[in-house]
This record gives structure tokens, sequence and C-alpha cells, in this order.
């Protein structure tokens, strides 16, 4: 069986707010400086999902895809040493400045052409656009069916089985392969690659696919692919200012505070 | 310019819950002479299609086929594109619930065209439709136009005005095709929630953090929402805090876990990540306690008690039962 597990690399979501700079000439994030990006923590949950699988059962290949530039081999080389086979990079300027819909164009093409791929495993909303439309789109686009939000994935008798997070509790549904997992924090954190394997998958090499290798017209992939138009990206201004309750004692704050939550008829 | 729209609705029993009808109000002030429908899936279908047009709608698309009443998104999907066609609906708004962020995208990609998730505004811009949502963990909004048709938006809870209710309002009932068939099958169901108020529902929510460093702390924490009472206040917690088993993943707040907009959060030993603010920021009043004064949470904030918590909040419920 062959899976595929999506991971994309993003500005690391822990930088400090007071870190976080927009140049709205351009409608884009600052790079930190001195903060590296990193891999979606979702996509690295999503692989420990395809991994587990693996562990159980047998002859399991899981390729590592990422659409996105050089730097992103990162992010394919942190899964390969958690235990994936092969790592895929979707480079090409032509995937630049696209939005779900041609990223997921690009990510289902790669795996028509990969051929034998029983099941998908993206990460949840990825930190960036926090979105969560890209699994789904991969799963339209091949006329998969696929599941969101999952806590626990199992394959079996070429059927995907997953138990989904809801706002109300959890529900497991079935699905025939092939199929497209969407992969939550829920499921557990994500192995810690061994020193050795870090080593070992820092020498494997990653394969690189561009636009033509697809057979992708430039025009519908990238920006002018794009269906949802950016026009502006900017800090929300924060609320007013924060009064902070003085008091000798825990008690005397206390008491001021809750005498301005009775006084503002919140209390 | 007059847009036809079309709202998803989800029902509560036989009636359209409080988020339909906030959608209907975007969808009202949207449309500019042009239709506004709604869609209503379940076994109250019928009966809901009442207050549907209360809320603003013209037309109701309804199957009560009861196999609609559980969300199975093939079988949604089809039912809301049917319903779409026969609008010809230039804009389709949903919830951010369970329903929209799985539907949302399978109807855009199914119809080839966009969808805008967890919005927070949906504007007319000088005739172009705009939809503005919160990106880069909440450090962030973006602005959005469509590039093609429908534009589809999933919509954050309590971000859009009803309309007052349209006593008497009358419309028009379109039956829609039973259930279709689905590729994926339920095959169980677990539910998880606190007994009592529920986070959304409740007017005060008071969440804890990591800064509680460990399960007992949410004992005080509880004890002060059981004294603001139990009718009114909920409990909440940060991601932090619930993945480290100190409370349970359905009390979670923020990106990855529940929005709430009570008239009062009240975080506790939480230091205000954008990830977490994201969950609350549409509170009307936001109250921390937190020992350490640069805490990003005092910026969101409206009052703040700068102190261990384990001094702070026992006193804050000496102080609320005097
Ligand atoms: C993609 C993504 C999604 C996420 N989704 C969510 C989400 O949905 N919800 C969420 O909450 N987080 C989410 N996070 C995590 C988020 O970034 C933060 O890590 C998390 O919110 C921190 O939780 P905290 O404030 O409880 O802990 P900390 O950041 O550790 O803060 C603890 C606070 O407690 C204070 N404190 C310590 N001791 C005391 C004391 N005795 N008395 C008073 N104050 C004290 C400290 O000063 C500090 O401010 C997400 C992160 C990512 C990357
Ligand atoms: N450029 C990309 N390369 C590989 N996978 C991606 C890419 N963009 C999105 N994904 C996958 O889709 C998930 C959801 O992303 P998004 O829809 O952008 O929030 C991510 O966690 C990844 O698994």
């Amino acid at each position: 069986m062959h899976f595929v597990v999506c991971a994309k690399q993003i500005p690391d979501p822990e930088t400090p707010p007071s870190a976080f700079r927009i140049d709205e000439s351009t409608n884009s994030v600052v790079p930190a400086p001195g903060i590296a990006p990193v891999l979606s923590q979702f996509d690295a949950i999503a692989a420990e999902a395809a991994l587990r699988i693996k562990e159980a059962a047998e002859e399991v290949k899981i390729t590592v895809v990422s659409m996105g530039q050089e730097s992103a081999q990162a992010a394919i080389k942190q899964v390969l040493a958690m235990g994936a086979d092969e790592g895929l990079l979707l480079d090409d300027a032509a995937f630049l400045g696209g939005d779900s819909y041609t990223t997921a164009r690009v990510l289902s093409t790669a795996v028509e052409k990969l051929g034998d791929v029983a099941a998908v495993f993206c990460g949840r909303p990825a930190g960036v656009w926090d979105m969560g439309r890209v699994g789904l789109g991969i799963a339209a686009l091949l006329g998969w069916p696929a599941a969101i939000i999952a806590k626990d994935v199992q394959v079996t008798d070429g059927r995907l089985s997953a138990t989904r997070v809801m706002a109300d509790g959890f529900e497991t549904v079935e699905m025939s392969l092939p199929a497209v997992v969407t992969v939550s924090n829920e499921l557990g954190d994500p192995r810690y690659p061994k020193l050795q394997q870090i080593m070992r998958a820092a020498r494997k090499t990653v394969t690189s696919w561009g636009a033509a290798d697809l057979d992708l017209d430039p025009a519908t992939v990238g920006e002018s692919g794009s269906r949802l138009k950016l026009e502006r990206l900017f800090i929300p201004e924060a609320g007013g200012e924060v009064e902070l309750i003085d008091g000798e004692s825990a008690q005397e704050q206390a008491a001021g505070l809750v005498a301005k939550l009775r006084e503002a008829k919140i209390l | 310019m007059a847009r036809n729209v079309l709202v998803v609705g989800e029902l509560e029993g036989a009636e359209i819950n409080s988020t339909t009808a906030e959608l209907l109000g975007a969808a009202s002030r949207l449309a500019d002479g042009g239709a506004v429908s709604v869609t209503l899936l379940g076994s109250g279908a019928a009966e809901a299609a009442a207050g549907g047009f209360r809320a603003g709608a013209g037309r109701a698309f309804v199957s009560a086929d009861g196999a609609y009443d559980e969300f199975r998104a093939d079988q949604w999907t089809a039912a809301v594109r049917a319903a779409v066609e026969q609008a010809s609906a230039d804009v389709v708004l949903m919830a951010q619930s369970s329903v929209g962020r799985d539907l949302g995208p399978r109807l855009a990609f199914g119809l080839d065209t966009a969808v805008g998730m967890d919005c927070i505004a949906v504007e007319d811009d000088g005739g172009t439709l705009k939809v503005t949502r919160p990106c880069y963990g909440g450090n962030a909004n973006a602005t959005y136009s469509f590039a093609t048709s429908p534009a589809i938006a999933t919509v954050r809870a309590k971000s859009q005005d009803p309309l007052p209710p349209q006593e008497g309002a009358s419309g028009e009932t379109v039956e829609l095709p039973g259930s279709a068939g689905s590729r994926t099958e339920i095959t169980g169901r677990e539910m998880a929630v606190a007994e009592g108020l529920q986070l959304q529902d409740a007017s005060i929510v008071v969440s804890g953090g990591r800064g509680l460093g460990g399960p007992e702390g949410f004992g005080v924490v509880e004890e002060l929402a059981a004294t603001i009472g139990v009718s009114r206040a909920a409990v909440g917690a940060s991601r932090a805090a619930c993945d480290l088993g100190w409370y349970p993943v359905s009390q979670q707040v923020g990106l990855t876990g529940k929005v709430v907009t009570p008239d009062l959060y009240i975080a506790i030993a939480i230091s205000g990540a954008s990830q977490h603010m994201a969950g609350c920021s549409g509170s009307k009043t936001i109250v921390a306690v937190n020992r350490d004064p640069e805490a990003n949470i005092f910026k969101a904030s409206r009052w703040g008690i700068v102190g261990d918590y384990k001094d702070v909040v026992p006193a804050l419920i000496e102080a609320l039962k005097e």
C-alpha cells in the first residue's frame, strides 16, 4: 500500500506577536529575523498517523510530498526522519502565489502521477491561511471520499476508518480506499526522530517535479489560477487600554475588580 | 448590485438555529434586491421554514428526509448543490460549524469555485463581495474577493446580526430531493460534552491555562464559575492545559478548539497566544489574571489583575460572595 503525507512548510506559529510584521504594500508577511520556518505541526501528526499504520501492517510505503520552494526540503527531511520512505518536492515558479485551489490541483496531480496511492494524509488548517481546504480539495479533484479532523485512523481490508473530532464528541466514519484524511492534534504527539534517522534522511535524495513534469498549464496554477484574490493583509487593531487593578493585597485587587464588573453591570 | 444569496441553514429540532438567523441577516444586507433563500435539511425542515421566513428568507429549499438529520458530507453537498442551482445563487453563506467546515470546501470544489473559511466580515465593497478572515493563527486578517461564482463563505457564529423577526412573514417552499447515496458510512458516535451549560451558550466563560500548574488548579477555576452561577458561567481551557490532560479537549478555546463570544471572558493563567485569542477575541469584555504584567493577554483585556492565581482567584470568590 502506498500512502502520501502532505507536508507544508510555514512561518513558525510560535513567533511572538511582537515579532510578527506585515508588508502591506505586498500583502505578505515579513519573515521574522532569526526564526526559521517549520513543518506545520499538524502535518507531523498526519505523518504519525500514517506511520502507526505502517508499523501495524506490512508493506506500506510512505511518500512525503510538499509543494514549496527549495527550503521546503527541510520539512520533507523531517518527515523522512520520522520514518517516511520517499520525498517529493513540487517546486516551480509557476506555483507561487496560489490559493488552496491551485495547491490542491498541484498536489492531486502529483498523487495521480504517483499512480498507486491508496490514501492521502493531510493536516488540519496549517497555521498560515488557516483554511483547511487543501485536503478536501485533493479529494474532490481526485473524486475520492474524505474525512476531516481525525484523531484516529485505521486502514484494513481496503477500507479507511477515521474517528473525527466533532463539536459535541467523536464520530467514526468508514469509506473505501483510495481516500483522503485530515488529521488533528488529538491523535497524539508525533514521534521524535533519533539522530541516526535524521542523518539517514539527510542523505536521502528528494525527487523534484515542476509544472512540466505534472503536465500542468502554468496559467491554471499559482497566482494566475487562483480563485480567491487576496486584496489586503493587515494586523487587526488591538482593543482599548487595559486597566490593571491595584491593591495592597489580592483581596483588595479582587474586590476592586468585582466592583468594576458590577458597576459596568457585567456581573 | 443585486445578488441571489443562499444560506445553508442548520436546525435545532424543528427550528432554525441562532447562527442561521444571523446568516439570513447578513444575506438580506448583501442581497441588495436579489433573492434570499435558505436550505433546511432534516426531519424538522418543513416546520422550520416559517422561522426561516421570519428571519429574512423569501424561499426555503427543504427536505424533511430523516437521513439528513446527521450531517453526511456527500448527501448534504448534493442537496445544497441542487439548491444553489435552483436559486441561481451568486453567494452561498454557511456557518463555520462542523457542517460548514466540511461542506464549504466540498461544495466549492464541486462547483469549480472558491470558499473563504471562518469569515468574520462579509461585505459589499462598491459592488464587489469581500470577505475578511483571521489568518496566521490570529495574528493577521486577510480580505479577499472572488474570481469565480458563486462566492462561498463559511461565517463565524455571532459575527453577523440577525434581522429583527419579521412577524407574519411568509415565503415559498421548494422541495429538494431526498438524500442520495454516501461514500462514507457512520459506524460510531460518542458524545463527549461537559454536563450542564455548554461553553458556546454561556454568557460568562472562565478559562484556565498552563499557569494553573496542574489539574488541581482547575478546581479553583470551577469554583469561581460556580460562584458566578452554574446557569451563567462555563469553564474553558487553553490548548496547553488540554494537551497536558488537565482538562477535557471538549472545553478547549481557540483556533483548534471552540470559538466563544460571551459577555465576559475571564482568562486565568493564560498567556494570550494568538491561537488562543482566535477563540475568545469576540467576547464583549475580557478580564485576565496573570502573574506576568507583560503577558499578551493583558493587551486584549479591559481589566486585569497582576498576581498569583492561587491568591487572586480565592479572593475573587470571596469578593463575589459579598
Ligand atoms: C496551529 C496551532 C493551533 C493552536 N490552537 C490553539 C487553541 O485552539 N487554543 C489554545 O489555547 N492554544 C492553541 N495553540 C497553542 C498556543 O500557541 C499556546 O501555546 C497556548 O495557548 C498556550 O497556553 P497557555 O496560555 O495556557 O500557556 P502558557 O503560554 O505557558 O502561559 C501560561 C501563563 O500563565 C502565567 N502564570 C504562570 N503561573 C501563574 C500563576 N501562578 N498565577 C498566574 N499566572 C500564572 C504565565 O505568566 C503565562 O502567561 C495553538 C498553536 C498552534 C501552533
Ligand atoms: N504547499 C503544500 N504542500 C504540501 N501540503 C500542503 C500544502 N498546502 C497545504 N497542504 C496540506 O493541506 C493541509 C491544510 O492546509 P491549508 O488548507 O492550507 O490550511 C496542510 O496541513 C497540508 O497537509
